[in-house]
This record gives C-alpha cells, structure tokens and sequence, in this order.
C-alpha cells in the first residue's frame, strides 16, 4: 500500500535536499490548537503594512487609473463617474480580502482533508528557510505550476504553517461563482481575473494597477500560475506573459529595488481529477465549478491520493537576472504613472523570465514511480494491456531500467528509499487502481464504468472507455516527459533526418522544436543549448558518440534510442493524422468545431480498424495545438475572430510540414532569428 | 589652509587624550567643541577602531622638477605679472577634493602637477597671460578655490607642455555697485565667504552660499553651475549672473548690455555656465537682494533616515533630548531632521515658517529651535571636516548628488542606497558601509538629493578602485531610476 511511504519520515533528493512530512509532524496534534497557532510571520522590511481596504483604496486613486478613466470616458462618450463606478464593480469582482481569521479556518479544513487524502505532504526545509529570508526583503512572487484545483491554497497551508506570510493569489473568475465557497477563497487571498480580457482597456488598466500595487507595496507574497491554466494533460504549458510584464513593472520603472521570482514545483502521486481531466480532453464537458459539484466531489475524498511533493525553488533576483537585458532609462521620460505599453525588450525580458520559470518548475519536480511505469505502458501494444495482460515482472523490469535512465538525465525522484523495488512497485499499482489492475502476476488495464452507466453499450463507447484510461496513462507519463523531453528530440532527429551530421540534426531538432513548441516548453531562442544539452545526456549514457561535426548512434545505445523514439511517438502518429485530415478535407475553410469533431470521427474509426496505434489524437488538446502550430508555421490562417473560430488552410504547407516530421523532405526552420540578448 | 584636506589648517576634527572627539580652532560655532556621539556613530556605523589609525605622509622631494618654457616665461617676466615655480605652490594647486585625489596625497603619492603658477592682477593681466600662452604653446589651468570635485584641476599625465596654473585669488575686489539695478561688479578669484562679507558691509547679499563657500571662488561657481543651500530665495548661479566677460584663446567674450534677459539666438552665457572652467577667467556681475531679518530653526520629520541625524542628536541637552526622545518617541538613530532657513521680510519669515510648522505638525513632526538649526546649518560646513578624520580612521567616503523629479525621490533614495550597500558587499568591503542621503534643494518639478557613502576599508588593497567601483555601479542606478549625473558637482569633462 502507498502507507510504505509513510513509514519514512523523510525522502531524499538526488542533491541531498532534505524533504519533510508535514503531515507526519502534527499528525497527533490537534487540529483546531494548530489552526489558531500563533502565526508571527517576520514582517517585510520594504514597506509598511497595510489593509486590502487601504490597498484597493490605493488602487482606485492611482494617477493611473485616474488617467486611463479619463481616456475611457472620452472614448465611450460616458461620464468620468460612470466609468468609475465601473472600475469600482471590476475592483469588488476582482479584489481579494486576505484575513487571518480564514486563513485559519481554512488551515483547519484543509488540515482535515489532506490527512484523509494524501500519506503525505513533503516539503522541502531549505526551500521554506531561504524563501522566509526573501519575503522580509523584496516582493515576493510565488510561482508555482498547475496541476489540480489543490494547488490553489496548499502554498497558503505550508506558509502558514512555517510562519510565512500567506500569499495573494491570482485565480480564474470562475471560482468566485461559487457560493460560499468563493468568498472563503476571497477571504484566503485569492483574487479573480476574468478569463479572455481581450480588448477591454478599463479591465485591463484595472488588473494590471492592482498587481502593480500590490507588488510595490509588498502587501503580501503574489502567487501566480505562470502557465496561466491548470494544465489538463499534467504536461508543462507555454507561459501566459501579461501578468508577468505587469509585475517586472514596479521593478523596471525603479519602483522597487528588486522582485523575488520563486519558482514552486508541486507534483502529485495521483491527481484529484484524473478522470475528470481524460474525460474533458475526450470531449466531454467540464462541470462548471459550483459549491453544488465540490460536495458532489466529495466522494473523492474516500480515496487516497499517495504522496505530493511541494518543491520550493531557490529565491532568484529579477535585478541580477535582467542586468545587460533591459535599459531601464527608457522609462525616464514618460511619467511613471501614465500608461506605457512594455517595449520589444521588456516583453522578451519577461518572456524569457517566464519560460525560464517553467523550466525551472520542471527541474524542481520530482517523478514518482508511477509516472515512470506509465512511459513503459504506453509502450506495450493497446491489446496487451487490454487483453492478455502484461507480465508484471517484465513491467518492474523496465520500470527499473527507465528509473536509472531518468537519473542519468538528473530527474529527480520520489522513488523511496530503503523500501525493496517490488514493494514500490506494487503499491505503486495499488494506489492507481483506476487506471490499472493486477491479477494473476499481470497487468491490465482498467476501464472506468462512468460513461457506461449512461450510455448502452456500442463499440465506440467500449473504445471510450479504453481511450479515457490511455489518456490518464498519457497524462501520468507527462508528468516526466520534461526529463527526456530533449533527448528524445535528438534521438527523433536521428531517425527522421537518417543522418549523422551535426549541423542537419540540428535544423530538424529545432524544426521539432518549432512544431512542438506547444507540446513541449523551451525557453526562446535557447535551441543550441537545447541541443547540445540533448548529445551530452546522450553521450553520458553512453547512447550515442558525439563528435565535433558528428552525432552517431553507439552500439550500446539502440535500447536507449529507440524507447526515446517511441515516446514520443503518439505525438507524431497524432500530429500526421490531423495534418492528413486537413489535407483531405474538400474546403479550404473550416471551423475549429467542425475539426475537432472530424478528426475525433477519423481517429476513432482508425483506432477501431488498427491503423492508428495511439489514443492520444482523441484528445482535444493535442488537436488545439496542432491547430496553433500550423498558425505558427503559417500554413494555417485564423480568418475570423468570432465564437466560431474560421481557419483557411495552405495544404501544400501542411503537406510539406507533414513530409518534413516524416523525413521525406529535410526540414527548414520557418523560425525567425533569436533576440541576440536572450 | 591644510594642503592635503580640507579647509583650514587649525580646524579639525580629532580624537583627544581622553577618546572624545572635538573639533579644533575657533573658526567655526562649533570650535573648541566636544562632540560626545561622534566616536559612537564612527565605531557604530563603520566598525572603525580608534587602535587603527593611518598616518599621512609628507613627501614633497617626491615632485618633479618643473617644466618651464623659458621664452614664456622671459616675457611673461616682461609683463609684472607675478608667477612661482616652487614646490609647495604647485602641488597645492594640482588637485581638487576628489577623493583618490586626497587619499593620493595622503599616501604621499603626486603625479603630474603644474610647472608653474600665475596670480593675474585684474582682467587686462588674464588677456595677457592668455595670449602668451597661445603663443608659446603652453597650458592654461585656471584655479580659483580649488574646491573641484570633478577633477578638473588634475594635470594629465602625458601632457608634455608645460602646464601653467592660473590663479585667479588676487583677482578679489568688488569693482563697483549699482545700487539702482542692484547688480554689483565682482572679480572672478574672490572667495565666496569675502564676496559675501563685503556686501554685507553695504546691506547687500548674494545669497549665493554653496557648501564651500568659504574656500570656493565665484568662478568657479560659474564654471560650474553651482548651486547654493539658499537656492530657494535668491536662485542658482545662472539665475544671479547678469553679465560675464570671458577672455578665451581667441579673443574675449562679453555681451554688449547688461539687460537681465536677451533673445537674439541662443545665449552666449548658457556656453559659458557649466564649462567646468575649459575656457578661461571670469568677471560678472550679480544681482543684491535686500538683506533684513534672519532667522533659522528646525523640524524633526517622520523616524524615517538615520545616519548623520544621530549626530545631531548628542547636541542635544539633556532635558531637550528626553523630551524628543522619550516623550515624543523618537529614536535618536532613526530620526529624520530638516534644516530649514527662513531669510527675509520679518512677515514673510513668520507667514513661511507658519506654512512650514503646519505641514509638519501634519506628519507628527516638531520644531527643535533655532539654535539647533543654527547648528544644523553649520554642519553642512563642517562636512568636508568630517572626511579628513574618517580617513584618519581608515574610512573613506565622498559625497554624490542628483537631481530628481519629485515621484521618483523616494525610489531613488531607497535603490541607491541598497546598491551601494550591496555593492560594497560583493566588492569584498569588510564592514557595512555608510549609505544615506538628503535632500538640499527642491524645486517645482524635482529636487536635488545628496547621498554620502563611506566605508572602513580595512582588509582592502585597493580602497580607492572600490570606491570608484561602487560609486560607478551607484550613478548608474541614479540613472536607471531617472535622475541626472549631477546637479551642481559638475561631471568630470576631461
């Protein structure tokens, strides 16, 4: 059972970085004595302290937003009172209200919850030691990556607990529809931004001031996701960039000496909504978030969930990382408190910061065994798992070579230590009996009966089924893909360009890149780094022989390579059947709809019929970024801005992108030349 | 006059038998004073020990011989002017304040100086002298009160002709006063302090007092565009100076009338003001002002900066400092303090000083007096005082000023500040360094802001380089945060 992690107090990681259960420590405490603890954060040295009264106070008096009602009452043709009753509603939606009293309250439920949930929580000390020295220095922003809604308040709990001062959060405008529920949130820090802002100026004037504000005060830690969503398939995504050029600002325009980026990695054992999230990516609707479907939720409450690991990053100073970047006199000349849109530089500032972040997460994150067992999954034939069952000493035995793989490409693991393999191995197994089973020394897959109870039985719905359960197992593996993610590029590389020359491989990884660039995370303009990061892991395990003008595959390394390749595998089969399907098409033009439900029709019936080895097409969001990649490439437009999202295809350019990633044409970069600075 | 610090030979402070400082001589209010806070705050804020003291040398065997071109000097002999080759006469005026400057000449370190010194007698001398060294191919540096701190009467190194140091201080004498226009005629060399004396004598004022303004000359304020304490009331020196006459290599400059303001093309003054004393000798005329009533106190703001601010409060007495301290609360070593001076009509004085105790009462502050204003004034005279014994103590340190629109002061105090403190640490100084500032001057749009940064520089083998090092990083961050290179100092133009 996954109660063998508890018997260890602490986990080690690679570098020696100390985690601890904080769970395990006031476990026999008691839960009300811990919530109202005293909690005597060290206060910040920057500013005096203030109320979120007197912050928003301050907000709607800016010179800013003083200006920018002005330009917008002008505009509109309305009164400058009218406009600013706007932005006082925008502000009631918005602000948060960040009181003790509930933080309390909600360290006492989550308190509750979590014991039931996880065996553990682990933190890491050194993390928490270092960032308690930075919130009495500069602002804080607390950056941690999405993944479940717990990501939400656990930072909070963890501050709370270390006498940290507790975090503002920016969260979605959904969850302040929730009744109660929403105001709890409030009342714990959160403040809400409304999804697709678009154009509006006064939304945006208001928004951005407030976190301005807050970061210039240093009201209190400002905890962001950088990814901007919760990421459905627990893979990396692309960086959102307007909040972070919002908080470079104050630091930029000298309003601040210096702003804290702390990058926080939270990996789970297994996600709370796992077979919410296959199911929303096999196209079945999110339930809106109302308190209604949290108490509804609350059956998954009796399950256990493992461990999670909260990884605190090193505190890093935006002030040393954008010296020689930025030229901070541009802001000079205008007054600091007037509009002024981030220039080139500052936005590839921020954009560089941001995707640095992200990677930063995913070096912070630590891959459990399952995530590993989930690669090799994947791997096996569908009607293995389906049917005959996979030999469960094969499954430990591979699991084992890929477990010293990933430490050969520096992951780090939560692999416990001190217990023998084939006890993780079966607990491992035993926690993740919603996607698989053992029976007999085999493995197989299980199938979730959800969707059963409400249809009557047709193959499609059977192949539903078996497709929701492929696709957590895709998503588990994703949560590790960040760790051979560059090394498989290269191994991808080889196979398509059948070539051994440095600079030819080179293109194509980059041109991989490019196509993926929504798949995978790179930070911009870094793909020589990328790449020679990619030969030397390589070279290290001995996979490959690098050369100074050469890459050639060593006789030891085909077992190395060709698991890299079939990793990333279901991304190209995927990738070739969209871009087939478009060319296909009659019409020139389509709509986003009609694609994806095209291309889930096709999928499904070539997955039926055997052709197609991967249920990964069906998911739609691998079918929303190739549509994204082939915009980037230019090979499709977006021909109208509306709800219907209208498309005009180039099929001889996605004819050639496709010959290209199937190595029947060799492959250009389309990209632009990088920012020399970056 | 000291030759390798600042000011006067008898005024200094220094560390008596007992360990008190006091502060020599009897020129100043504070002359034959104990100052009983002062060795707390120097081993407080810089670790300096009184153990550890550096010892100047004196080494004038170490100047090299002069360089003379002798058909210039034959004729210049020809013209009366008198003139000195001597050693003494040209070390002193090979150097301003800079800080490397002194410290050189501490560690009895002198490099290129003048080969020979001039003191022109008037206006008609300077044309001469002028044309001579045009026409023999000889170097003009022009001195006044040698209270440079841009560097400006260095020598350079590889000059091979022979450099002349024109010294202006016979050139003192108020020519004339017009007491209708109220515009008086001055000499460029004399000193501020005399310029200011002799007006008095007459009822009349400049107002013109900069920090060193009893050592520098009103040429080089010109030179420079200084700026003065009393800027408020009586306006910087371009909004004093009526008319200039400027002898340059290629003839003299002046303009036709004295009407206080032109527009024929830009004016010729705007070349003149602020060219760090490249052309030449200087003679003007300034507007007076009336001279009635004067008064001085002060105001405790906000417990917002420390620093300097504690030694003002061991001036204090005893029941004065209870009061303050105890009864209001402050904290002696985080105190901010505001020297204001009201100067003029007895109601407008009262009206101003109602304005201003208003606006502080508003922000928890108090008036502390006269007499500590009066104090407060003068210690901004002292000031440079204070360097020479910190360097006594292995504590070097030099001031730095900027001129800022008023939404950024705050920013840029507290950025800079934090870049020096940090860039001392990373540039391995041992102790924590001083860091602070103030405000001197204010205007509508801005304000001027001093820093004054200093360090104990035990355990470094190249103080100076540090410093400068620092200093750089810290000018850099003023920029960044929008402030200028310098409001009044001048920048080095070499």
């Amino acid at each position: 059972m996954a109660n063998t992690y508890r018997v260890l107090d602490k986990v080690r990681l690679q570098d020696e970085e100390e985690f601890v259960d904080i769970l395990e420590d006031k476990r026999h405490c008691n839960d009300l004595r811990f919530a109202f603890r005293t909690f005597s954060p060290p206060p910040y040295k920057g500013a005096p302290a203030c109320s979120s009264a007197e912050l928003n106070q301050a907000v709607l008096e800016s010179q800013y937003l003083r200006y920018v009602i002005k330009e917008v009452a002008l505009e509109t043709e309305s009164s400058v009172e009218e406009v600013r009753d706007k932005v006082c509603k925008i502000m009631w939606e918005m602000s948060q209200n960040l009181q003790l009293r509930f933080i309390r309250l909600m360290a006492f439920t989550f308190r509750k919850v979590f014991k039931r949930l996880f065996s553990a929580i682990y933190v890491n000390m050194e993390g928490l030691q270092a960032l308690q020295q930075a919130t009495q220095e500069f602002p804080v922003i607390l950056m941690p990556n999405h993944r479940s809604y717990i990501d939400f308040l656990v930072v909070s709990y963890i501050l709370f607990n270390y006498d940290i001062p507790v975090p503002v959060i920016a969260a979605g405008i959904p969850l302040a529809g929730m009744k109660i529920v929403g105001e709890i949130l409030r009342r714990s820090g959160a403040f809400f931004i409304r999804r697709a802002i678009g154009s509006d100026k006064l939304y945006w004037a208001v928004l951005s001031e407030y976190v301005r504000t807050i970061v210039r005060t240093g009201f209190a830690p400002l905890e962001f996701f950088v990814e901007g969503l919760r990421s459905r398939t627990l893979k990396s995504l692309p960086p959102k960039l307007g909040m972070m050029n919002m908080i470079l600002e104050p630091f930029f325009k000298g309003e601040v000496y210096d702003i804290t980026l702390l990058p926080i990695s939270i990996s789970y054992d297994r996600v709370l909504e796992e077979s919410l999230l296959a199911h929303e990516l096999l196209g079945v609707p999110k339930p809106r978030e109302s308190t209604a479907g949290l108490l509804k939720a609350s059956k998954v409450l009796q399950e256990n969930y493992g461990c999670m690991h909260v990884n605190f990053g090193r505190p890093l100073s935006v002030r040393q990382l954008c010296e020689g970047k930025i030229n901070r006199c541009q802001y000079n000349l205008i007054p600091r408190d007037l509009p002024q849109k981030p220039n080139a530089e500052a936005q590839a500032c921020g954009s560089w910061l941001a995707h640095m972040i992200v990677r930063l997460q995913e070096e912070g994150a630590l891959t459990s065994p399952w995530s590993l067992m989930a690669c090799i999954l994947l791997q096996v034939p569908t009607t293995v798992l389906t049917e005959e069952g996979l030999l469960f000493h094969q499954l430990t035995e591979q699991t084992l070579w890929l477990r010293q793989l990933a430490l050969d490409f520096r992951a780090h693991l939560s692999w416990p230590e001190k217990v023998p393999d084939s006890d993780v191995m079966s607990s491992t197994v035993a926690l993740h009996r919603s996607v698989v089973y053992r029976k007999a020394g085999r493995v197989y897959l299980t199938r979730n009966d959800e969707l059963e109870r409400k249809h009557s039985i047709v193959p499609e719905d059977d192949m539903m089924r078996t497709a929701a359960a492929f696709l957590m197992l895709a998503s588990y593996r994703n949560q590790c893909l960040h760790v051979f993610v560059r090394p498989a590029l290269l191994a991808l590389a080889m196979s398509i360009r059948k070539s051994t020359r440095k600079d030819e491989l080179l293109t194509c990884f980059c041109f991989l890149q490019e196509v993926f660039s929504n798949e995978f995370v790179f930070i911009p303009g870094k793909s020589s780094q990328d790449f020679d990061e990619a030969c030397s892991l390589l070279h290290e395990c001995k996979a490959v022989h690098v050369s100074q003008w050469e890459v050639t595959d060593s006789d030891t390394g085909l077992e190395v390579l060709s698991f890299l390749q079939e990793l990333l595998k279901p991304f190209i089969e995927s990738y070739q059947l969209m871009f087939r399907f478009l060319c296909e098409e009659r019409d020139c033009v389509f709509r986003e709809k009609d694609f994806l439900s095209g291309v889930r029709t096709l999928a499904t019936k070539l997955i039926v019929s055997g052709e197609l080895h991967t249920y990964e097409a069906l998911s739609s969001d691998m079918q929303k970024n190739v549509l994204s990649s082939l915009r980037r490439l230019g090979a499709i437009i977006k021909i109208e801005i509306s709800e219907n999202n209208e498309y005009k295809v180039n099929k001889s350019a996605v004819r050639r992108t496709g010959d290209m990633l199937a190595g029947r044409i060799p492959p250009q970069i389309v990209q632009a030349a990088p920012d020399p600075r970056l | 006059m000291k030759w390798n610090g600042w000011g006067y030979s008898d005024s200094r402070f220094l560390f008596n038998k007992k360990g008190q400082a006091e502060f020599t001589g009897k020129r100043y209010r504070l002359s034959g004073m104990i100052i009983p806070g002062l060795k707390d705050w120097m081993e407080g804020t810089f670790g300096a020990n009184l153990q550890h003291k550096t010892q100047p040398v004196l080494n004038t065997s170490a100047v090299q011989p002069p360089m003379l071109n002798e058909a210039f000097v034959e004729e210049l002999k020809s013209t009366g002017i008198p003139f000195s080759h001597e050693a003494d006469d040209r070390v002193f005026r090979a150097h301003g304040h800079c800080l490397h400057e002194i410290f050189a000449l501490r560690d009895g370190k002198i490099g290129r100086v003048p080969d020979m010194v001039v003191w022109p007698n008037c206006h008609n001398d300077v044309v001469k002298i002028v044309e001579l060294a045009c026409k023999h191919n000889v170097c003009l540096i022009p001195y006044g009160g040698g209270t440079s701190v841009s560097s400006a009467l260095e020598c350079p190194p590889e000059e091979t002709r022979s450099i002349v140091s024109l010294d202006t201080s016979q050139m003192n004498r108020i020519l004339w006063i017009d007491e209708k226009n109220l515009t008086a005629h001055v000499e460029s060399g004399i000193v501020g302090q005399d310029l200011e004396r002799l007006l008095n004598e007459s009822g009349y004022c400049t107002g013109h007092e900069p920090d060193s303004m009893e050592f520098s000359s009103l040429g080089g304020w010109v030179a420079t565009r200084a700026s003065g304490m009393k800027k408020n009331i009586y306006g910087n020196i371009e909004d004093l100076v009526v008319h200039i006459k400027m002898v340059t290599p290629r003839g003299v400059i002046e303009k036709s009338c004295q009407g206080p303001r032109m527009s024929t093309g830009p004016d010729i003054h705007h070349f003149i003001l602020g060219s760090e004393g490249l052309l030449t000798a200087i003679i003007k005329i300034l507007y007076l002002r009336d001279h009635e009533k004067y008064s001085e106190s002060l105001i405790d703001m906000q417990k917002l900066y420390h620093g300097l601010s504690s030694i003002f409060t061991s001036f204090l007495d005893g029941l004065k400092k209870f009061y303050i301290t105890k009864f209001k609360g402050f904290d002696p070593n985080r105190l901010c303090v505001a020297t204001l001076l009201f100067e003029g009509a007895r109601e407008k004085v009262l009206q101003h000083e109602k304005q201003v105790y208003d606006i502080a009462a508003k922000f928890g502050g108090l008036a502390a007096g006269e007499d500590n204003g009066q104090r407060g004034y003068m210690l901004t005279f002292v000031i440079a005082y204070l360097r020479d014994l910190g360097m006594d103590y292995y504590v070097i340190g030099e001031s730095f000023e900027t001129s800022v629109p008023w939404d950024r002061v705050l920013d840029i105090c507290r950025n800079v500040k934090a870049r020096i403190i940090r860039e001392c640490k990373d540039k391995g100084v041992q102790f924590p360094p001083l860091s602070t500032c103030r405000v001197t001057q204010t205007y509508d749009a801005g304000a001027c802001v001093y820093f004054y940064f200093a360090f104990n520089y035990r355990g470094l083998s190249d103080p100076v380089h540090v410093y400068e090092q620092v200093e750089h990083a810290a000018r850099e961050e003023i920029l960044a945060n929008g402030g200028s290179l310098s409001h009044h100092h001048g920048g080095t133009t070499s």
